[in-house]
């Protein structure tokens, strides 16, 4: 697996939070596929040299959000079977990221064309990630 | 999950002649956590793991241990906690596996494999002489000792001080291993902030011998929050704002760093009318430093029960 996590210390992220973002980011980018394999609970911590509750906590946010699964006696897998989030809830997760992008671009003096246009790019560069379709 | 706390204080106290080293003390560690307990040099510490282990008498108030009154505890109960102290006391002139054979003589149940164990692990000869060995060399053989007995309860009083980067990653490692045994709690004093955010789950601050917070990790974290409010023009005078503990001010720009951030807080800062106003994530850092910071001092205590507005 080309798919490794690292976690620092002092930053203003917790640490359960950095394996989270850095297990979506992988699925998003193709590096984790469903069906992958990830280390245990306790491979992982010792991995990483962090309390277990931590990765466990990581995991169960992951599990939550439906982006992996404990099979019992085989590990914890990637799936991706079922939306978990109503469009409700997920506009209500959405937005405050997009205020900030927007509040700190606004702030930097970006233009509202450059932002669209910044925007489609991104968008281009994930197009391989299937929508939420 | 009703079980007894594995260490209980209440209203521990301790002068040092007028002057209290320790102050109506009230702790609660729960079993199978990794508990940090911070606080600056000469905040108390030191003194309260002594108080706690009976190496101490308290002026006065309570304290109890494993479930045993801390000023009568049984050699039985002893037998059951392993302590590190800070100053690693080892007999200079035997060798590394002498210590083991010696130590192993007091204790009923003694596990020369985890001894081996732990001292391979910090890269130890066996036939090394103690006087010969640097800080971090004895801070491994003194935890190899300390965890041979297989304690339930391992206390440790600052065990990353004055250790090399190598040393140190070694003992963090152990603890993590360590926590491999459920039943086990981990209580360790420490200035490093970075340890507590990898290995904790409950943390403790004596700031000045008073504590000032005893809660999950995570519950810290959610309760110190920083907010940033921009405004168009300069930004207005601010008003009592509950649970402030810090206030940055800049051109168009608050930043406040609360304590309980809740419903009350948001609404007082939205009667302020500003333009834009967004969560700031906080580094634990930031988060303890604003929390032990001038304007908090002493008027807030984090605990569990209270932490949620």
């Amino acid at each position: 697996m080309s798919f490794n996590i690292t976690i620092s210390t002092g930053l203003n992220m917790p640490i359960y939070k950095q394996i989270t973002d850095q297990v979506w980011l992988a699925f998003v980018t193709g590096k984790l596929a469903v069906g992958d394999q990830l280390p245990t609970v306790r491979t992982l911590a010792e991995d990483l040299v962090v309390n277990p509750n931590t990765v466990a906590r990581a995991y169960a946010d992951l599990m939550r959000d439906g982006l992996i699964e404990s099979r019992a006696g085989r590990g914890v897998f990637i799936t991706r079977k079922r939306k978990v989030f109503t469009r409700e809830e997920g506009w209500r997760r959405l937005e405050p990221l997009i205020d900030a992008a927007i509040g700190e671009a606004m702030t930097m003096d970006f233009t509202h064309q450059e932002l669209r246009e910044a925007f489609e790019k991104k968008l281009g560069q994930w197009k391989h990630v299937k929508g939420g379709n | 999950m009703n079980e007894q706390p594995v260490i209980r204080t209440q209203g521990l106290t301790r002068y040092f002649g007028a002057k209290p080293a320790v102050y109506d003390l009230n702790l609660e560690v729960p079993r199978g956590c990794v508990f940090a307990f911070l606080g600056r040099n000469g905040s108390g510490k030191t003194t309260t793991i002594r108080m706690l282990l009976g190496l101490l008498q308290p002026t006065r108030g309570e304290g109890s241990i494993l479930g045993h009154d801390i000023r009568s505890l049984p050699p039985e109960a002893r037998a059951r906690i392993g302590y590190l102290t800070e100053e690693h006391q080892l007999y200079d002139w035997m060798r590394v596996k002498e210590c083991g054979g010696f130590q192993s003589q007091f204790y009923p149940r003694w596990n020369e494999k985890i001894f081996r164990g732990v001292i391979g692990h910090f890269n130890l000869k066996p036939t090394a002489r103690v006087k010969d060995l640097s800080r971090g060399e004895r801070a491994g053989l003194c935890l190899g000792l300390t965890l041979a007995p297989e304690p339930e309860l391992l206390v440790l009083d600052d065990p990353a001080m004055g250790l090399d980067p190598v040393a140190h990653r070694s003992l963090m490692e152990s603890m993590v291993y360590l926590t491999r045994r459920s039943d086990r709690t981990i209580f360790f004093s420490s200035h490093q902030l970075a340890d507590v955010e990898r290995v904790a789950d409950y943390i403790a601050i004596l700031d000045r011998s008073v504590l000032r917070m005893c809660c999950s990790l995570e519950t810290f974290r959610n309760s110190v929050q920083q907010v940033r409010l921009r405004f168009p023009g300069p930004p207005p005078p601010l008003p009592d704002i509950p649970g402030l503990l810090q206030a940055f001010r800049a051109e168009g720009e608050l930043r406040l760093t609360c304590v309980h951030y809740g419903a009350t807080t948001e609404k007082a800062l939205r009667a302020l009318a500003p333009a834009q106003m967004e969560m700031v994530p906080l580094s634990l850092e930031d988060a303890f430093i604003s929390y032990l910071g001038e304007r908090g001092e002493k008027s807030f205590i984090l605990s569990e029960t209270e932490a949620q507005p």
